[in-house]
């Protein structure tokens, strides 16, 4: 949370000696609000007014990167409660867990799907982020063996897995150029877990039942010398993971003195769940209420497309409709006897059109009307794509140009506009389209110039 | 297990509501207790009760309460949550003529007989059950208020679940059958929807007439909401006879609208604006049944999965992130995201102890 010029102020020495190149401390303190001066700057500021600047400074959320080069994600420097305030700016890592007890064949196989998972969304290929490999054996021989599996047949980041040091030691042996999050420093275990994290370089999971014991472990793990943290505290279930995490969210947020929860949370939706369905649910709900990793126990493509869905919607800037550029869109290699539809520039519009016109193979003519990112019906309401901005569109695009026909085809939903635009456009005749995108292939096969 | 509130060392707390008190000197200070910042909500959700029993004036074996939240979505270290989000599982007055064949599948023979459908989603162990009239019947006409009247008759004869009735979604047309409708149930404390603001005239008198409900429709918007909610009770019915509906979209489709208008709405409601403080009703399944990976099961990318699986978890997740974001009662479509759905609210609404 950041300072005002006037609390600033009451920090530093207030003796006017101008060092720092200002008239007055004030006057320093102000241009430090804003940003436009550096601390250091002053000599005489104190260890303690330093540390409290640079802690009112640091984001609420910890940022936290594992991975490397185009793999790499990161997660945290969260700074809301609710995305409407401004937005949540990092999406939580979605990974896949393998256990070293697995048939070495099934997780060499599983590894690789998830890898290679994809799934086009409005434009955006979307892909899982990682796999997770847990030590289930107690064996380092047996995680080193597995960790190496892994990293053989992904890129993506690991989290490693295993409560005793030792395993854990033998696990990071085996991944190179890419930084893994470790899992997890506990009670019994930290000194170990924490050096380990150190000689890494790599960010280190807390583990402590309850927030209490998660405060207490967190600290002594910072003080040790360890930065990058990731939570667990502990709860699984949807009730109380929905409650204590959006408490971890608070307190990073609003409990401004103490950072100590100010660290992106790991949630592992699979271990209080009996089924893929449940799992997914719990995900969904740490999708939309605060976790910054998540560790699936099942893959499914048919689960995993509408979670990558729903994290994308949830993160998208809700001050800004993701749009694509207005103009004319040529499909499939389209001539002046072929067929043209208009509808609006909203990115999911755009796309839920785009992608059946070119899955017929036929070629087509896209118009795309600048609606500032509204969809057909509510650009409609909002007199953002009504026959006016229709007729303007097809007017000024130079569409007429590309066509020999005088034949326009409009989104069922706004049927109510044919009249008005037959008058509006002359000598051109209105098609009226079905009212869904997955009805555009049937209806094309109509075309007849 | 959990404590609550979280305190340790016994001594001041760090957190405060308001989040920007904490004065300076406190920075530098060690922290000494550890307490989760609560929000002091001055609002409360109105409680709304569907249905009436025959002690009530109606036939309705039950009644159900919606509402009455004083804080976010299963919050309870803040306030407890009087009633869980209820399932209402939609049916319409024929054979829906643009169902994905995997609800035309599970629903099977039930479909061309309102009753034995109703009867069929009462066997699903939910609260409560929509009408959807539509615009037309089999044969292609426009549905007449007759053809109305005599569906929600034997609907309400079948089941002993309290109804909402929606219209098809055009102005003339469904003020002439919902107020068929109101009259033909009345007494029943149904839900008549869709009520918005080119409607709510004739709606609400119809509910005012005949003793039920009404469920505003606004396009995702806090002031539209709150608009029609003083335009509703200006008419004289009593806000606990009104539920919202800011309407919602599918996952993938613009859920995220919906997600954000209703925690805004919720939000509203805490802070103690008395005009948004009305349970609110989403339409998940009807949203995510429209879309091509519900409705479609060929020619469709290999990273879709399974069409059933997908279909049903499109549902399903559009229902779970709505109900975490505040939706009184969701409206669903498959029996399996029924059963999916409930298993959701039973372990949200389950204490773990
Ligand atoms: C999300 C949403 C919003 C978002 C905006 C999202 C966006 N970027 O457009 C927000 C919250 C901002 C919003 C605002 C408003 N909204 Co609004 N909104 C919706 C909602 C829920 C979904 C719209 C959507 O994104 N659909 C998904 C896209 C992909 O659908 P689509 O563009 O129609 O495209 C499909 C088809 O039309 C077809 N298609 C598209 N193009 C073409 C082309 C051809 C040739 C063919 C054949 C087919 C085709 O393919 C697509 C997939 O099937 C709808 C209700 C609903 N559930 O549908 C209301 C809705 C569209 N909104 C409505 C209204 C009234 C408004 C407002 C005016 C209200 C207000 N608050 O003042 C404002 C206007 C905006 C403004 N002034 O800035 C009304 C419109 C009523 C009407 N029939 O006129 C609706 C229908 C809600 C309702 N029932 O009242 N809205
Ligand atoms: S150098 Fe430090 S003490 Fe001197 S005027 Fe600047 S802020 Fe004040």
């Amino acid at each position: 949370m950041a300072l005002t010029g006037l609390e600033i102020y009451k920090l530093l020495p207030k003796t006017n000696c101008k060092d720092c190149g200002f008239p007055t401390c004030l006057a320093f303190a102000m241009k430090l609000a804003a940003k436009q001066a550096e601390l250091a700057a002053c000599p005489d500021v104190s260890e303690d007014a330093k540390a409290a600047l640079e802690s009112a400074a640091a984001p609420p959320v910890r940022l936290i990167t594992i991975g490397a080069d185009e793999y790499k994600i990161e997660v945290g420097n969260e700074t809301e409660l609710y995305r409407h305030n401004k937005a949540f700016f990092h999406m939580p890592g979605l990974l896949v867990r393998v256990r070293d007890i697995q048939p070495l064949a099934e997780v060499e196989e599983l590894v690789s799907q998830v890898d290679s998972y994809a799934v086009d969304y409005v434009g955006m290929v979307l892909n899982l982020d990682g796999i997770a490999v847990e030590s289930a054996s107690g064996d380092g021989a047996k995680f080193a063996e597995y960790v190496k599996v892994a990293c053989a047949n992904t890129k993506r980041p690991l989290l490693l897995m295993a409560d005793d040091p030792e395993v854990m030691k033998a696990g990071l042996a085996e991944v190179e150029g890419s930084t893994p999050l470790i899992y997890a420093a506990r009670a019994d275990n930290w000194q170990a877990m924490a050096e380990l994290a150190k000689e890494h370089s790599a960010p280190l999971a807390v583990y402590a039942e309850g927030l209490e014991p998660l405060v207490e472990l967190v600290k002594e793990v910072k003080e040790s010398g360890v930065e990058d943290i990731v939570l667990d505290p502990g709860t699984r279930d949807f009730h109380g993971s929905l409650n204590v995490l959006t408490e971890i969210r608070r307190l990073a947020l609003e409990a401004k003195p103490d950072r100590l929860l100010g660290y992106p949370v790991v949630a592992f939706p699979g271990e209080s769940t009996e089924s893929l369905a449940e799992e997914s649910m719990l995900a969904g709900q740490h999708i939309a209420k605060y976790a910054g990793f998540i560790v699936m126990d099942h893959f499914d493509p048919a689960v995993a497309y509408p979670l990558l869905a729903l994290r994308q919607n949830i993160y998208t800037d809700p001050r800004q409709p993701v749009q694509v550029t207005p103009g004319i869109y040529e499909i499939n290699e389209p001539g002046p006897n072929d067929q043209l539809m208009i509808t609006t520039n909203f990115s999911i519009t755009y796309f839920s059109v785009a992608n059946e016109v070119e899955g017929t193979g036929m070629p087509a003519w896209l118009l795309i009307a600048d609606s500032e990112g509204l969809s057909v019906l509510t650009g409609w309401a909002a007199g953002k794509f009504d026959a006016d901005k229709i007729a303007t569109t097809v007017k000024t695009s130079g569409i007429a140009e590309k066509v020999s026909h005088r034949k326009l085809t409009i989104p069922g939903a706004v049927s109510v506009l044919s009249g008005e635009l037959e008058d509006e456009l002359g000598g051109w005749e209105i098609l009226v389209g079905p009212r869904e995108a997955v009805d555009i292939p049937a209806f094309m096969k109509l075309w007849k110039e | 297990m959990r404590h609550h509130p979280l305190q340790y060392c016994g001594c001041v707390a760090i957190g405060d509501t308001e989040g920007d008190k904490t004065n300076l000197e406190g920075v530098a200070v060690m922290p000494v207790a550890v307490e989760t910042p609560k929000k002091e909500w001055t609002g409360q959700v109105r409680e709304v009760v569907l249905g009436a029993t025959e002690a009530e004036g109606g036939t309705r074996s039950k009644t159900v309460t919606v509402g009455g939240e004083s804080t976010l979505p299963f919050l309870d270290f803040e306030a407890p949550m009087p009633n869980p989000p209820r399932i209402a599982v939609e049916i319409q007055d024929r054979k829906p003529s643009d169902w994905s064949s995997v609800l035309l599948t599970v629903w099977g023979q039930v479909l061309d007989d309102p009753a034995a459908w109703a009867k069929a989603v009462e066997e699903l162990d939910v609260d409560l059950l929509v009408l959807k009239i539509n615009l037309t019947d089999a044969d292609g006409n426009e549905t007449t208020a007759e053809q109305a009247r005599a569906s929600v008759r034997k609907v309400l004869d079948a089941t002993g679940l309290p109804l909402i009735v929606f219209g098809p979604g055009q102005t003339e047309l469904d003020i002439d059958l919902l107020v068929a409708v109101a009259e033909e149930a009345a007494g029943e404390r149904v839900v008549l929807g869709v009520c918005d603001d080119k409607n709510y005239k004739t709606i609400v008198a119809a509910a005012l007439a005949h003793g039920h409900l009404v469920n505003g429709r606004t396009a995702m918007d806090v002031n539209l909401a709150k608009q029609l909610n003083i335009l509703i009770s200006d008419m004289g019915l009593p806000l606990d006879r009104v539920i919202m509906d800011p309407t919602t979209a599918a996952l993938g489709y613009g859920v995220e609208y919906g997600y954000s208008a209703m925690e805004r709405l919720r939000l509203a409601a805490l802070q103690g604006d008395g005009m948004t403080q009305q349970p609110m009703l989403v339409t998940p399944g009807e949203e995510a049944w429209r879309m091509k990976e519900a409705k479609v099961g060929e020619d469709v990318p290999q990273a879709w999965g399974d069409w059933e699986e997908r279909a049903i978890t499109w549902e399903t997740l559009t229902a779970t992130t709505l109900i975490h974001s505040g939706a009184d009662i969701v409206v669903l479509r498959h029996p399996e995201s029924v059963r999916r759905v409930e298993d959701l609210i039973s372990r949200l609404w389950n204490k773990g102890d």
